[in-house]
């Protein structure tokens, strides 16, 4: 029905691309391997942003990576939003698609945020489903991505690892493995970062990504982590990425900086950071 | 608790948090859910900044950021695509009361949106001029002209091309006191702007409503047709030229 490789991005740096980049990844892209694209700024009819894509796609493997389906929401999936989808993962044709456990649209109303679900049996089913029907929909195995998280339901009966491992078995989608998110997340509810990498189904990962975080604190003072992707990946992550590594070899890594964007130069040093990362590992 | 729950204390701050959320140690999570409350109207405000940033420096800081948060909440994206939101955003301007000395910032919005509509149109092949210079004068009376679709016709009564440029650049000339109705055009990737008179703004939305040139001239009998036609030449903004049967 789909093509069953969990992906067919090189197991070496990527970054997410910005097109204030463009030219500067066409003259050096330095360790750079394949870019990351988010599939709604390329639902267009034409112009720029999807001549330079092509040409982009050209010279790189290209991963889709969407923001915007909503997986985890109670209502049906935005059929016309997987139709886009599909339209541009058929003419792209790209290496990878991955999407995210969380939901962002209710009652016809996009919240453009990454929001957060209870992990429990229905929602499990739900999730499941919707993922049943991206895949049939796009012809693609996907990857779906860890959240960050900045509050617990007292609805959950799975952890997360758990969570995931069960939809990955379900409906044989692959894992998108978010460093970034898990010290994020482990840091705002207060549990052992290690400990969820190795509860991790590490062999559906198909991808990792690393960003950065702003710190904050909650009301009573503890720390509250921000996934803001608008600054270097912490130090703490890249140990993180290193105990990941160790467990699932090299892996396809991804560089995201969307906010704050820095210069091609400070981008690409976080890339060869990366690709030192991945070096230190036998395949 | 549902997602209707959720979406609504998302979108109205005055709303308590909702129950069943917690930090690590069951404690009701408070701050933690304005992290979401904040990423939402912090990221819709952000673009619409950025799709009209000509109206916003109209508004100014403070008042952009009230009139943005009431159309967040009044009227949230349809769409994940992002590039489309906004599309009801000057109607919604037109309806404040409070703003409506600022008659022109609805036409203003409309332009902003317009070029956007442009930036992401479908690429297509011009037309030659040669085959315009080839039709033969009786049969050009009969001619339908086809538009690129990113060519986008802004009608108002405010010099709205000068109000745009002077609120991006505070050196550029004073608004005049006449209209300019805008016509926006991409001829590579960039959208491009053109002031018009009224009269020829009449011809080209004739011309763009699928007008034979002759109708669409009896309809703007002021406009300037060569003018008009050299710039939709000049300006790739023709696909196609087709010329009526003579009856």
């Amino acid at each position: 029905m789909f093509d069953h490789a969990k992906t067919t991005l090189p197991a070496a740096p990527g970054v997410g691309y910005k097109p204030q980049h463009y030219s500067d990844i066409l003259t050096d892209p330095g360790s750079v391997s394949w870019l990351e694209i988010h599939a709604e700024n390329y639902m267009g009819d034409g112009g720029r942003p999807i001549a330079q894509l092509r040409h982009l796609a050209d010279r790189f493997p290209i991963s889709v990576h969407g923001v915007g389906l909503s997986i985890g929401g109670e209502t049906a999936l935005d059929t016309d939003h997987l139709t886009r989808l599909k339209h541009l993962c058929d003419w792209l044709n790209p290496a990878s698609f991955s999407e995210h456990l969380a939901w962002s649209t209710h009652d016809s109303a996009f919240l453009n945020d990454l929001l957060p679900l209870p992990y429990t049996q229905t929602t499990l089913q739900r999730v499941c489903d919707h993922i049943d029907q991206v895949q049939d929909v796009i012809g693609r195995r996907m990857l779906l991505e860890n959240p960050s998280s900045y509050l617990a339901f007292a609805a959950s009966s799975y952890d997360e690892p758990a969570f995931l491992a069960e939809v990955a078995k379900r409906t044989d989608c692959g894992l998108l493995l978010d460093v970034n998110n898990i010290f994020v997340s482990a840091t705002n509810l207060n549990y052992d970062p290690c400990a969820y990498v190795d509860a991790f189904a590490l062999d559906q990962v198909g991808e990792i990504h690393l960003g950065g975080h702003d710190e904050d604190q909650d009301d009573h003072g503890a720390p509250l982590l921000i996934d803001s992707h608008g600054r270097e990946v912490a130090d703490p992550v890249w140990t993180l990425l290193d105990h990941v590594l160790d467990r699932a070899g090299p892996r396809p890594t991804l560089i995201e900086w969307d906010t704050d964007v820095p210069d091609w130069a400070t981008l690409a040093a976080e890339a060869s950071r990366a690709a030192a990362a991945l070096t230190r590992v036998p395949a | 608790m549902t997602q209707t729950e959720f979406r609504t204390a998302l979108l109205d701050p005055s709303q308590p948090v909702p129950n069943g959320l917690t930090d690590s140690a069951g404690r009701p999570a408070g701050k933690r859910f304005s992290v979401y409350r904040n990423n939402v109207a912090v990221s819709l405000k952000e673009a619409l900044e950025t799709g009209f940033p000509a109206t916003a420096r109209l508004l100014g800081t403070r008042n952009f950021e009230t009139v943005a948060q009431g159309y967040l909440r009044a009227q949230p994206p349809k769409s994940p695509v992002m590039m489309l939101y906004g599309d009801s955003f000057a109607d919604y301007i037109a309806a404040i009361s409070s703003l409506e000395s600022l008659g022109y910032l609805p036409d203003v919005a409309r332009l902003e949106y317009a070029m956007r509509q442009s930036y992401h149109a479908a690429d297509v092949t011009t037309i030659d001029p040669a085959q315009l210079a080839e039709t033969a004068p009786d049969a050009l009376n009969r001619a339908r002209l086809m538009f690129a679709p990113a060519v986008r016709l802004i009608r108002s009564d405010w010099p709205i091309w000068s109000i745009r440029e002077k609120a991006l650049n505070a050196d550029a000339l004073a608004p005049p006191g006449t209209a300019q109705p805008v016509l926006v055009t991409r001829p590579h990737y960039d959208p491009e702007l053109h002031p018009l008179t009224q009269a020829d703004a009449r011809l080209i939305a004739s011309l763009l409503s699928g007008a034979m040139l002759a109708e669409a001239m009896t309809r703007a009998p002021d406009a300037d047709l060569g003018q008009v036609i050299g710039l939709l030449l000049a300006q790739s903004a023709l696909t196609d030229i087709d010329v009526e049967d003579a009856t």
